[in-house]
């Protein structure tokens, strides 16, 4: 990641740091004022725990900090304490994100609102350090809320609106930020930090209501309820994802009104996509290479544009649709494989491909590969996509469905 | 924030039952649960939230406590409850704990001393959870009690072999066959033993037996007054799954500790003390024969002489050659031995 060089104009009460994603993160689970927060070491996610660890060392942070024999009971041991009441942070990457499993498929149903950092890694074996979006893509089923962050800026911001709309009585679910290992975990930018009264007017205090558990509130949680009600309760977690979509919506309206900046459109960002014959699209910090390859295409006269998606979960399908069907075709950028998939795709394009699917007007759609292990994504890989992107949009049809971008053959 | 409130990490004191009249009426732990006939261990969670009382949250693993306790809508616990993950009861313990603590001190929610008791069977603690359990133990400031109940199978899944399953037992994993009478071969786990040698800063570790239920809700009620993490095992006489008549759960749990194979006590800051019948074993009454318990269960109905003495001889073991008898497996070095070697 490129460190700015000018930089953004200063909100007088805004202290601007230059610290990395990780710690941008920590820096916003200060202001979150958590209570409980886990760790246990894997790269590149233990770097927010080492940030956090500090913050508690220099009394910047009041919360029990509790170092887990393991992802498992570093996972169980927040969604516990949230039970009780505490805003609870915990994390992982890659194999420590799967060794977590059973503990993530079971905070939906609990309605814990649990926010945690999956810093993305390349799942073993084997053994990789780099950034791939497999490991927090697992939970894409569960009723987890997923986003995808691309700066330290969005991830302090994105902290703060996290807690504010997993902890809506409305959502009640967890919700995973997804930083790109390394490229954003590990990288430094100048980063807007607010001050904490102004945090306090957009974040109220965690309240669970009847769901506490406590000897004043004496409830049994999680019955054994077998086909009596299970379908039941799937159904409440469904609906709790769908209110979801106005939450954020709401959550990203008031971030603008109380801190003065944060996008109009949470859902996802566009670059040059107005009047974009070929949009491409990816989640992370693939954003990078993808917009500097794009300005160069630019003056080549080549109209193409980029959606960088935010939200996976809730996925905004109808806002998704409406950008994407303007264009001639749509090449989908996936950090992630799907072995068996339809067309043996990458799970974005295959979500688009069925967003799509209802839409009056259908562009051909590519998927592509790319960057997996924390291979760099090079202009020469934008500038290939682009030009297959082409190719289709000029046949009207996609003959290949998914290519491979910067692979030996 | 921490300066303004009246945060202390204090525990219930509750004063010991003084004999079974001076027990407390009210039930925690009340109908609504539809355990097997003659379960020991819907009798260890009643006599265990008895001992703690009303101020009590209580977690407790998946198994036979959650699955038969807790059907939707039909819940026996009157205090608040929380399933928790089969490995997990280290962690519900210690979350619960956490998450209560963090709030007090931030004057987050009003300062009291509340239980927090996370139970779990012996396959989810002994075997599954053993890791969260031993983290848990660790952590001084947060005070919680872990109470394995163990019924010596994996018993809700019907009956298959844990860690904590006796020798040459009967289970749906172990059957016996033609070709190998004993599928089961491996030794008990020393559950209590290992968590109070391991684990030089828990306070309170002690073993129980619903058979003598005061000494038990009195174990309880000391683990939680004097705080810390705490660990109690308990010795579950399970009549689906040890295979005997439901009317025999209290004798049986009585002929566990007088034949020796389960010895009563309780490791308190390092100071062990032996209880009731273990006690008058140490003191050198004679033990019953482990046949006397053995054969009243079916699990052991494929027992031939030869596996009854080898038994036997492996319960002879831990009082007359183990360092702790009962406790700790060590044994000294040989002196004359070592003198042989050394020359
Ligand atoms: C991770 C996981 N693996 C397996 C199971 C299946 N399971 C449910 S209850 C149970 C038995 C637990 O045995 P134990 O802890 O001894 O309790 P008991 O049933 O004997 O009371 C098992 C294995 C599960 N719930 N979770
Ligand atoms: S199987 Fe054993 S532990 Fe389970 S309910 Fe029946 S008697 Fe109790
Ligand atoms: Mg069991």
């Amino acid at each position: 990641m490129a460190v700015a060089t000018t930089a953004a104009p200063t909100a007088s009460d805004e202290k601007e740091l230059l610290i990395s994603g990780s710690e941008a993160v920590a820096e916003g689970l200060a202001l979150a004022d958590i209570d409980v927060v886990t760790g246990y070491p894997i790269r590149p996610y233990d770097t927010v725990i080492q940030a956090i660890a500090k913050k508690i060392a220099n009394g910047q942070l009041v919360a029990e900090y509790i170092v887990a024999e393991g992802e498992h009971s570093q996972f169980e041991i927040v969604k516990h304490a949230s039970t009780v009441g505490a805003r609870v942070f915990c994390g992982s990457s890659g194999v420590g994100w799967a060794y977590a499993m059973e503990c993530l498929v079971v905070t939906p149903p609990l309605r814990v609102p649990m926010v945690c950092l999956v810093g993305n890694r390349a799942l073993d074996d084997p053994g990789a350090f780099g950034v791939e979006h497999n490991d927090a893509l697992f939970v894409r089923d569960l009723g987890w809320m997923l986003c995808w962050i691309d700066t330290s800026q969005e991830a302090i911001d994105t902290t703060l609106i996290a807690y504010r709309v997993a902890e809506d009585r409305r959502v009640f679910l967890p919700l995973a930020i997804s930083a790109d290992g390394a490229f954003l975990t590990h990288s430094q930018a100048l980063t807007l930090v607010p001050p904490k009264e102004k945090v306090d007017k957009f974040l109220p205090r965690y309240d669970r209501g009847d769901l506490l558990l406590h000897p004043d509130n004496p409830i049994t949680v999680a019955p054994q309820a077998n086909e009596d009600w299970v379908i039941e309760i799937r159904r409440q977690n469904d609906e709790a994802m769908k209110r979801a979509v106005a939450v954020i919506e709401e959550a990203y309206a008031d971030f603008r009104k109380v801190f003065g900046r944060g996008p109009e459109n949470p859902w996802f960002e566009e670059y040059m996509t107005d009047d974009a014959e070929i949009i491409l699209v990816g989640m992370g910090t693939i954003s990078l290479p993808m917009k500097v390859g794009i300005r160069t295409l630019r003056a080549q006269g080549k109209k193409v544009g980029l959606v960088r998606l935010r939200w996976f979960r809730p996925f905004p399908t109808e806002k998704l649709v409406k950008v994407l069907s303007r264009a001639k075709a749509i090449g989908v950028v996936d950090r992630d494989y799907s072995f068996g998939s339809p067309f043996h795709s990458g799970v974005v394009a295959n979500e688009i491909r069925a967003a799509l699917y209802n839409a009056e007007k259908r562009p051909p759609l590519l998927s592509f590969i790319c960057g997996l292990g924390g291979r760099e994504v090079t202009l020469e890989d934008v500038y290939k996509a682009t030009d297959l992107c082409y190719n289709a949009a000029n046949s009207g049809k996609s003959e290949a469905k998914t290519l491979w971008l910067g692979v030996r053959e | 924030m921490a300066d303004a409130t009246t945060f202390t990490n204090q525990t219930q004191i509750l004063e010991p039952f003084r004999g079974i009249k001076k027990v407390t009426i009210e039930e925690y732990f009340t109908s609504g649960h539809r355990t097997c006939q003659g379960c020991e261990s819907a009798l260890v969670m009643k006599l265990m939230v008895k001992a703690s009382g009303p101020r009590t949250i209580v977690l407790g693993s998946t198994g036979c406590m959650y699955v038969a306790n807790t059907t939707y809508y039909t819940t026996p616990w009157v205090v608040p409850w929380m399933h928790t993950q089969l490995g997990s009861s280290g962690s519900a313990a210690l979350g619960t704990a956490a998450g209560l603590k963090a709030l007090m001190k931030k004057g987050k929610m009003k300062s009291e001393p509340i239980n927090v008791i996370a139970f779990c069977g012996d396959g989810g603690g002994a075997d599954m959870g053993i890791g969260a359990i031993s983290a848990t133990l660790t952590h001084k400031e947060y005070n919680s009690l872990i109470l394995l109940y163990d019924n010596e199978s994996y018993a809700n899944t019907d009956i298959q072999l844990s860690g904590m399953t006796p020798y040459g037992a009967h289970t749906t994993f172990s059957p016996p066959g033609k070709a190998h009478r004993i599928i089961h071969k491996r030794w008990k786990k020393n559950m209590a033993g290992m968590m109070a040698a391991g684990h030089p800063e828990c306070r309170y570790v002690a073993t129980v037996c619903a058979s003598y239920a005061v000494e038990m809700m009195n174990k309880v009620r000391r683990a939680l007054t004097i705080g810390g993490p705490t660990f109690i095992h308990s010795l579950d006489p399970c009549p689906k799954g040890w295979d005997y008549d439901p009317m025999l759960s209290h004798e049986l749990g009585e002929l566990a500790i007088e034949t020796g194979i389960f010895p009563l006590y309780e490791v308190e800051d390092g100071q062990l003390r032996y209880y009731g019948k273990t006690k008058a074993i140490v003191e050198g009454r004679a033990r019953k024969p482990v046949r006397e318990y053995l054969l009243k269960q079916g699990r052991f109905a494929h027992f031939t002489e030869e596996d009854l003495s080898y038994f036997q001889s492996k319960v002879d073991e831990m009082w007359n050659k183990w360092e702790v008898p009962g406790v700790v497996p060590f044994r000294r070095v040989d002196a004359a031995r070592t003198a042989a070697t050394n020359t």
